[in-house]
């Protein structure tokens, strides 16, 4: 699976995706986390507050650090 | 001594801060009275005062910030247009997240769900420029009066920015692809102690993010308290200059600062005889105008809006200036 992470660098991104990823290898799967840093494509998925955390193509939360288990429930 | 006046000298000016850290310079075997420890005094009590300062007012802001997030700012705006729209849109932009790396997406996201440019404008304008933390900093090491006239000013900019900007007809001058974003409604309630814990980050995050220009501000300033001689200010600045207004502004644009950087600089140069008007279009430039935000700017709309923008913003803070330091006498 893929996940995004939508921001433009902020802190508050690295630690979303660090969550993700910590969330992804909990559940055992394999997962490619990818950083998107341009803001047109941020723009694209409809997000207003970054951080967002895009699970293979779908937006499941904007504008908060979830935590590993927030995630972990998603995926 | 009444109570409003107790708490606005001590709680906002924090003049029990200034009296402890002159102790503490004469303990440290400096006199205050001197130009070194004069500059080591500005420097701790200023920058101690605007981080407790900071940290308290973003963890409130922060709170009320939570209840307006784009999406339902976004809600409130829609459908509506004319000067009061505007001026909600401005009013709406001081409670909106201070980073201004937000603000691209915001526009994106108006824009993509059809407000006219003059209220999405409105809101950009007043988003940095105007916040209640500005209005509380300003109150604390100025005084009501200006910290009043500002937010007025900033206002009024942000809805006849918006307005002028409206009027050009220029709706077509945003990047093509910003109209085929698709209009999400994102938004998730929060509880009472998200709102909290979000309000935690956010002081968090904006000290990490603002306490190097808060440092570099405070060092500018002290410097420029004491070590600068007040001629050489007075020559450059001066309010018989007419240059004074359009230089503080054209060299405020290109610099990035939160607010919370240019309030010790602004500080010191009223300490030194500079026109209010003078200061205040410094303080409006830097932080409505900046290199990186034009940068980004430039990626969502054609270059004629991006100039016009600049126009119109660059004008009214040359206007503002202007004025202040005609009527100064009224605020200092």
């Amino acid at each position: 699976m893929i996940i995004k992470i939508l921001g433009s660098g902020c802190k508050k991104c690295v630690a979303l995706g660090d969550n993700a990823k910590a969330a992804a290898e909990a559940a055992g799967k394999q997962a490619e986390i990818v950083k998107v840093t341009d803001f047109a494509e941020i723009a694209g998925y409809g997000v207003m507050s970054t951080p967002g955390l895009v699970i293979d193509e779908k937006l499941v939360s904007v504008g908060k650090v979830l935590t590993a288990e927030e995630i972990g429930r998603l995926l | 001594m009444n109570l409003f006046g107790w708490l606005n000298d001590q709680l906002l000016r924090m003049q029990w801060l200034s009296e402890l850290v002159t102790a503490g310079v004469s303990a440290a075997g400096l006199d205050p009275a001197t130009r070194l420890g004069g500059s080591v005094h500005f420097f701790v009590y200023d920058v101690i005062k605007i981080f407790i300062l900071l940290s308290v007012l973003i963890f409130a802001i922060s709170y009320v910030q939570s209840f307006f997030p784009p999406e339902r700012t976004r809600r409130i705006l829609g459908g509506r247009s004319g000067i009061w729209a505007n001026t909600l849109a401005a009013l709406l932009g001081t409670i909106t997240p201070f980073c201004s790396c937000s603000s691209i997406p915001i526009f994106i996201g108006f824009t993509a769900a059809g407000l006219p440019l003059a209220i999405t404008f409105s809101f950009l304008i007043s988003s940095p420029l105007v916040d209640l933390a500005s209005v509380i900093l300003l109150a604390s090491i100025f005084n009501w009066s200006i910290a009043l006239a500002y937010v007025a000013v900033g206002l009024v900019l942000a809805v006849v920015g918006g307005t002028l900007i409206g009027r050009a007809g220029m709706e077509d001058q945003v990047a093509d692809f910003v109209r085929n974003v698709p209009v999400q409604d994102n938004e998730e309630a929060m509880t009472r102690a998200e709102r909290l814990a979000f309000a935690g980050e956010q002081v968090a995050e904006i000290v990490h993010r603002v306490w190097l220009y808060v440092l570099i501000g405070v060092g500018i300033g002290a410097a420029i308290h004491n070590w600068v001689p007040a001629n050489i200010i007075t020559a450059l600045l001066g309010q018989d200059n007419w240059w004074s207004v359009p230089l503080a502004t054209v060299v405020g644009i290109p610099m990035y600062a939160d607010i919370f950087g240019t309030l010790p600089i602004a500080e010191a140069l009223i300490g030194k005889d500079v026109g209010l008007g003078t200061v205040l279009a410094f303080m409006m430039a830097v932080t409505a105008l900046s290199l990186p935000s034009i940068i980004m700017l430039k990626r969502v709309v054609k270059t004629p809006l991006l100039v016009l923008f600049l126009a119109v913003v660059t004008g009214g803070i040359l206007a503002i200036g202007i004025l202040f330091n005609a009527i100064t006498s009224w605020f200092i």
